[in-house]
């Protein structure tokens, strides 16, 4: 601290730009990113992890992590939890292959009755935690079970199947090349995930719900009282996470010309790994859109990485661990520095 | 020194009843532009049921409450802040790790744009933020840093520029040094005295007399939720403020017990 004994003579304080980056939320996750990167060219650079087709796998799967990464990343900076987007996945999955399959609906429109399946989800979530003040974590894990419980048990009900394949069904829709087309010998899902982080970026960096977003986290009470409409803010953030595993949801069926009521199995946890690798506080009130982008880059690059090395992909996992533990610990300093007085 | 001016805020003969407690009793009390009026009282006294029911989080069950001479109700903290009345809390409704001038405008955010594409003006929002900081002697070269970076008295200090800007008459602090230091309470106190000057009028909670004095120009003093008077800095000294606040009798009853005690048998 510098403090000025006469006090009317002013003090300037330099922020220099090496320390102003060094204290940034992303820097554990860009770094991360950069590490694990030079580690698979290392290891794995003439198994074809960095051509092309090895650059188009990892980035795909990242991508599909990520499209949920971001607006989860949105809401646990708003101080809130949600443990359902994996069974959202699978649910809008489900609504999707059996409107198309059992029904005879247009693809459009089950996509449509999907998305509004999932902001309807989105809304009954966030509604039922500023009810009932609970913990987001309790409700939303509660959602996790009873909506995957709900497709299982529907899905078995309408088909008899807990897996139903499209075939050609679905091969003319103008909706394929937009969810499961391809650019060059990349996935269009990597243009979604891009695109969302630099919407999600622009709404939280400069926006006045992206202030909200910080002081809804940070102190929803202190927001409160200078009329910051802190439930409104919660709720439009679970809807967006709903509508996110929604849009998974969709390129995943389109892809895969099926579905299946288990998809989407620990994305959850995935999302919200990859948001506090990026440096979200798990509390609220930090982090950013970006870390959360580079969070989901590592586990795509890490998990295709194992699989070009050869080794088994069982060992994924650890990897995860071990990572999450590092960045967490990486993130804590940063974030002490950031907001020691200087 | 003010002297014949017409008060800004007045509170007539205020009660406040919880049930059968009663918080306060028949309280009148003044504060006019251009002045300090210090609220004295130990803990209990009912210095925070008045200043609640000043900045519209209570109604009085009895009494009024006038503005510039005319009678007001603030029905919510929102109508009294909306009419001038700004009560800067101890927890300074700041969020520590966000940046100093998104706390600054926090619920007031400056947009440019319209439609989908409107959007928070940051370059304003710094570009006041840190003007309105330097005014005070604040100079930052970076206010998008963290609150948190701020001592205790900046803190305080930012939370005050923040009602003064946002067009307090009234602004009402609520122990703004209580959890300083000296070194951070004077940054507080040399800021109160630059508000004064600006014509507000300022009421300033304490349960330390020292700081007051210091401050005030005048002095009311609250026991058990009544008020012990009204006095001018002239007319008072520090000791007897002390002796007032502790309920002169109490604290000498305790110095002749104290004395019992420590008599030799």
């Amino acid at each position: 601290m510098t403090q000025s004994a006469t006090g009317t003579e002013a003090r300037v304080r330099s922020v220099g730009t090496l320390r102003r980056w060094l204290t940034r939320p992303e820097l554990a996750a860009v770094a991360g990113s950069v590490l694990v990167f030079a580690f698979f060219d290392v290891v794995a650079g003439d198994s074809g992890f960095l051509t092309l087709g090895g650059t188009a796998s990892y980035l795909e799967v990242a991508a599909q992590l990520g499209i949920v990464a971001v607006p989860v990343s949105l809401l646990m900076i708003a101080g809130e939890f949600d443990l359902s987007v994996g069974s959202m996945v699978g649910a809008a999955g489900m609504i999707i292959a059996i409107s198309v399959n059992e029904y005879g609906w247009p693809l459009s429109v089950a996509v449509l009755v999907a998305f509004a399946a999932a902001l309807l989800v989105g809304f009954f979530n966030g509604y039922l935690v500023i009810w009932t003040g609970l913990p987001s974590f309790i409700v939303t894990l509660a959602m996790l079970f009873a909506l995957r419980g709900l497709t299982i048990g529907f899905s078995r009900l309408l088909t008899g199947r807990t897996q139903i394949g499209l075939g050609d069904a679905i091969s003319g829709s103008p909706l394929m090349p937009l969810f499961a087309g391809t650019f060059g010998s990349f996935s269009v899902s990597i243009i979604w995930w891009l695109g969302l982080a630099v919407l999600a970026t622009w709404v939280l960096q400069r926006t006045v719900f992206g202030n909200w977003i910080f002081a809804a986290g940070g102190d929803p009470n202190a927001a409160r009282n200078v009329g910051v409409p802190v439930n409104r803010v919660k709720i439009i953030l679970f809807m967006c996470t709903a509508l996110s595993a929604a849009l998974l949801a969709t390129i995943q069926v389109l892809d895969a010309h099926s579905a299946d009521v288990l998809r989407g199995d620990l994305l959850e946890l995935q999302a919200i790994a990859a948001s506090v690798i990026g440096g979200v506080l798990l509390t609220g009130g930090y982090g950013s859109v970006v870390g959360a982008l580079f969070g989901a880059l590592i586990f795509g690059m890490v998990q295709q990485g194992i699989f070009f090395i050869g080794v088994s992909t069982d060992w994924f996992l650890v990897f995860v661990g071990v990572m999450l533990l590092i960045a967490v610990v990486f993130n804590n300093i940063i974030r002490k520095r950031a907001s020691e007085a200087r | 020194m003010m002297t014949d001016a017409a008060p800004l805020m007045e509170a007539r003969g205020v009660s406040k009843y919880f049930g059968h407690v009663v918080a306060l009793e028949d309280i009148s009390m003044q504060v006019r532009a251009g002045e300090v009026m210090c609220l004295l009282g130990d803990n209990g006294a009912g210095k925070s049921t008045l200043i609640k029911t000043f900045s519209g989080v209570h109604q009085p069950t009895r009494g009024t409450l006038l503005l510039d001479g005319e009678e007001v109700v603030f029905r919510s903290p929102r109508e009294a802040i909306d009419r001038g009345i700004a009560t800067v809390y101890q927890d300074l409704a700041m969020i520590p790790l966000s940046g100093i001038s998104r706390n600054f405008f926090l619920g007031r955010e400056p947009t440019k744009g319209a439609g989908p594409f409107k959007r928070f003006d940051v370059r304003k929002a710094d570009r006041i933020t840190s003007e309105e900081l330097e005014k005070i002697g604040i100079e930052l070269r970076d206010t998008s840093q963290p609150v948190a970076t701020l001592s205790g008295g900046e803190r305080q200090s930012v939370a005050i520029a923040r009602a003064v800007y946002f067009g307090a008459k009234v602004l009402i602090l609520d122990e703004p040094t209580s959890a300083l230091g000296v070194k951070q309470a004077a940054i507080v106190l040399r800021y109160v005295a630059q508000t004064r000057e600006q014509r507000l009028g300022v009421i300033f909670i304490t349960h330390n007399v020292h700081h007051a004095y210091l401050i005030g120009d005048r002095f009311t003093v609250l026991n058990h939720g009544r008020s012990m008077g009204t006095f001018d800095k002239g007319e008072i000294s520090m000791a007897e403020l002390e002796k007032m606040m502790a309920g002169g009798k109490e604290l000498d009853q305790l110095s002749t017990e104290l004395e019992e005690v420590s008599r030799p048998e």
